[in-house]
């Protein structure tokens, strides 16, 4: 790994980031309306504010400043790691975003769990077994778990499980059994991706010379299957890491408000609901770095595992 | 988010409740109040603040109203305002001063005394709360200080007559914090406050919960109360629940024993395993229609008397919103002190409508849509999403008014945009609520030395308005606001539909759950039968 190409990704990473906080000030100051006008109305129920006091909280929010100084402003403290306070409840952006994180760090890692073993049995039994409609079936699988929305797969899990079996809880962070059925409904469309993309490159690997080579000389197909073919196979697997994490991220909005768990999703949600700009921002320009980071990752790790590509490419 | 799978979703939780735990029926006499015990309440959201100076949603004021008291209580019943922290008070005689007695040996749970300073820094305070503080500050219009006489006597002075002040002495927007939480700013008192409420904040976790404990020693309660003493729960745990099914689902399988702000799909589920539906009519403005008398249309009282002949009140209740909701009768609902019933004024008659529209020279065209001089009698009409009942509302009106021969186009806005859209003009009808236990709310909405949103004209309804704001004694004040509503409702300023009706779902054995005069609850009285 040379220098240079660390240092070239680091400024990609820098645009990137750049990208997704002018672009998300743009949109939130797009949008009609703004966070003063949401919150006085008090969701019209009670009196509006006069318009002269609404001017004065603008004016205290800095949202009275033309927007290109505006934006200059919050783009200075933001490139020292400063997003400002929250409009709707004057909490740190930076702590509320971080207070947020280890809940949602958690339900990622367990939906990941979750996606990695379903993903992976589907496609191991998928390729290996000789069963043709057990074949086609679970080849079929994926594509149906891709295509089933998380929020409704999240509420017939808590109608079976939590309410009519009573096995886990419906609502709460408390305890691992509390995190089964959000692991599950997180896990299940991620892993199917999964699923679809390994077994694909499964069938290719079946395919190559060196399984023949293997089977020549004596290697059982299991043997092949598990230590030739997936070892090979999981490489591409692995490039939709990046992927895979968005899915996870983008999910957990869904997850963390049908089980009622904290965490980055809802603190989105809430303040996207009132265009809670710093903290909108502070989500965004996160959410990117996230991105950034595993994909920076991803490739670094990628010749270290497979020397045929090197880094310069 | 996402509308929920509501039809699925009670057709499952009847199916579940079904084969689940047997029905109890809620019984008429549940005997003698039992102390102790934990109340689980699941609400839809969490504000993201502690403060019920700064609170404005309903799913948090519920837990925020038990943690302070006011100096005034508000009896449901009438509308009086009964003694709570103030023994007694008095206004002079342009409604412009206000003097109260306190109740001795009151104390914040953190030890310090809820003297006539403690208030004095209150309402002081109120004037530097951000944008979060719109209602405490609408209570205080024209503070010009409070002077302290003594401990327990001080004077609350305006520099214009401010009758509605006394009802927002007794809401939680009001309420009485500790000095020491009064003196931080608006931000951290968003994380933690100190009352002298029934019961305490135990922890607060954003989005998950705030759990309250009951203040030991407390002896101060409002004189509406069953009991004085201290409360008669341990401990309220307010668990949010985002989602309307998973909320429901919760309180038919027994793990939360209430839940705030249900749906008409909700109700079938909850009472098949036998909860209790508590509901009460939202105080204040109902939903309704009201012109932007600027525009041609808005301006043309023939199209807004026909709209108001055409909409059908009976089948919106019954269609859209959940059972204990009833149709609005005046510009007031009927939960409102001073409420005066219009209903003569309000019927449903198509035929009228129709007459009206012709006499006016709004003349049945070939579509159906009537049409004047080449111009159809096209009316968009502005709602927003706040409610959830509102699609189904406006969209059943709309084809209500249809046939009369008039086109209702739907607008639909985003809530941030009410105020500027109110403010610029941007409408030309307006679907909306609001909701506040006093009569005064009439003047802020239609009086033309106010924001005058919906742009009338002056005239003799300005006077009425005003003269309310400035009577301090009750009856005559309410003949004044009588007046105000029959005119309101005569010119058709205003289309009354609907009065929102909060209903909550409560387990069988929780019992003395009690709404207070703006439709939030009390749960002082509240106990749960122990097993």
């Amino acid at each position: 790994v040379t220098a240079r190409y660390l240092g070239r990704r680091l400024l990609a990473a820098v645009g990137v980031l750049w990208a997704a906080f002018t672009v998300s000030f743009v949109v939130l100051y797009l949008l009609p309306g703004d966070p003063v006008a949401t919150m006085a109305s008090g969701g019209l129920d009670g009196e509006p504010l006069p318009p002269e006091q609404l001017d004065a909280l603008r004016a205290r929010y800095g949202l009275d400043q033309p927007v290109f100084v505006q934006y200059g402003q919050r783009l200075l403290a933001a490139i020292t790691g400063d997003f400002g306070t929250s409009i709707q409840n004057g909490q740190d952006v930076r702590s509320a975003i971080l207070e947020a994180l280890p809940p949602t760090l958690q339900i990622s890692a367990a939906g990941l769990v979750v996606a990695v073993l379903f993903g992976g049995t589907v496609a191991l039994v998928a390729t290996y077994t000789r069963v043709l409609w057990l074949r086609q079936l679970l080849m079929a699988l994926p594509s149906l778990a891709v295509s089933l929305p998380v929020f409704w797969v999240g509420l017939v899990l808590v109608q079976v499980f939590a309410f009519g079996l009573r096995l886990f809880p419906s609502v709460g962070a408390n305890g691992p059994a509390a995190l089964v059925l959000p692991a599950v409904t997180l896990g299940l469309p991620t892993g199917a991706l999964l699923a679809q993309v390994l077994a694909k490159s499964l069938t290719h690997a079946l395919g190559e010379p060196y399984v023949t080579t293997a089977r020549a000389k004596g290697v059982g197909r299991a043997g092949v299957h598990l230590r030739h073919a997936l070892r090979n196979a999981a490489l591409p697997a692995l490039t939709v890491l990046g992927y895979i994490v968005g899915n996870l991220l983008a999910g957990s909005v869904v997850v963390e408000t049908v089980f009622t768990r904290p965490g980055l999703g809802r603190l989105t949600v809430a303040a996207v609901g009132v265009q809670d700009i710093p903290l909108v921002q502070g989500i965004v320009v996160f959410a990117a770095a996230v991105f950034v980071l595993v994909n920076l990752a991803v490739d670094l790790i990628y010749p270290l595992l497979d020397p045929r590509v090197g880094v310069t490419t | 988010m996402p509308r929920p799978l509501a039809p699925w979703f009670a057709a499952a939780a009847v199916l579940l409740a079904a084969c689940g735990s047997a029905p109890a029926t809620s019984t008429a006499d549940p005997g003698v109040p039992q102390p102790g015990g934990t109340l689980r309440f699941a609400v839809s959201s969490d504000q993201g603040c502690v403060d019920p100076q700064q609170v404005s949603s309903n799913d948090t004021i519920f837990s925020l109203r038990q943690v302070v008291d006011s100096l005034t209580d508000q009896d449901p019943a009438t509308g009086e305002l009964r003694p709570w922290l103030a023994t007694s008070w008095e206004s002079n005689a342009d409604a412009s001063a206000y003097s109260f007695t306190l109740r001795e040996g009151v104390t914040f749970s953190d030890g310090t005394p809820l003297d006539a300073a403690a208030v004095q820094a209150n309402f002081d305070a109120v004037q530097d709360l951000g944008a979060r503080g719109s209602l405490p500050k609408g209570y205080l219009a024209g503070y010009t200080g409070t002077t302290v006489e003594s401990p327990t006597r001080f004077t609350v002075a305006f520099d214009r007559p401010n009758v509605q002040f006394l009802q927002g002495t007794s809401t939680h927007s009001l309420g009485i914090l500790s000095r020491a939480t009064v003196a931080k700013s608006d931000d951290d008192r968003c994380a933690s406050v100190t009352g002298s409420g029934p019961f305490v904040i135990e922890s607060y976790t954003r989005d998950e919960s705030i759990v309250l404990a009951k203040r030991a020693g407390y002896a101060w309660g409002s004189a509406l109360w069953q009991a004085p003493g201290e409360a008669r729960l341990d401990r309220v745990e307010f668990r949010v629940v985002p989602e309307s099914g998973v909320r429901v689902g919760s309180l038919a399988s027994g793990e939360v024993d209430a839940v705030g702000n249900l749906a008409q799909q909700d109700e079938a589920p909850l009472t098949a395993v036998g909860a209790q539906l508590l509901g009460r009519a939202n105080p204040g403005i109902p939903f309704g229609i009201s012109f932007n008398q600027a525009t041609p249309l808005g301006a043309d009282a023939a199209v807004r008397e026909a709209v108001s002949l055409a909409i059908d009140r009976a089948e919106v209740v019954a269609t859209v919103y959940s059972s204990q909701t009833k149709p609005a009768t005046s510009a007031l609902a009927s939960t409102t002190p001073g409420y005066a019933d219009q209903s003569a004024l309000l019927p449903f008659d198509l035929a009228k409508a129709g007459s009206v529209l012709d006499a006016a020279g709004w003349l049945p065209g070939p579509d159906g849509i009537r049409t004047r001089n080449g111009t159809p009698l096209s009316v968009e009409l502005t709602w927003y999403s706040n409610s959830p009942a509102n699609r189904a509302a406006v969209e059943l009106i709309q084809q209500q008014v249809r046939k009369a021969g008039i086109d209702l186009q739907l607008r639909e806005k985003p809530i941030s945009e009410s105020t500027p859209t109110q403010q610029a003009g941007d409408f030309v009808a307006n679907w909306g609520n609001l909701t506040r236990a006093d009569p005064d709310i009439l003047r802020s909405q239609y009086s033309t030395a106010g924001n005058n949103y919906y742009r009338l004209p002056p005239g003799p309804l300005d006077t009425l308005l005003a003269e309310q704001a400035a009577q301090p004694d009750p009856a005559a004040r309410a003949a004044i606001v009588a007046q105000a509503q029959q005119l309101l409702v005569q010119e058709h300023h205003t289309i009354p539909v609907v009065e929102l009706t909060t209903v909550m779902g409560v387990a069988a054995d929780v019992h003395g759950v009690q709404f207070d005069a703006s439709s939030r609850i009390q749960l002082h009285d509240a106990w749960k039968a122990q097993p």
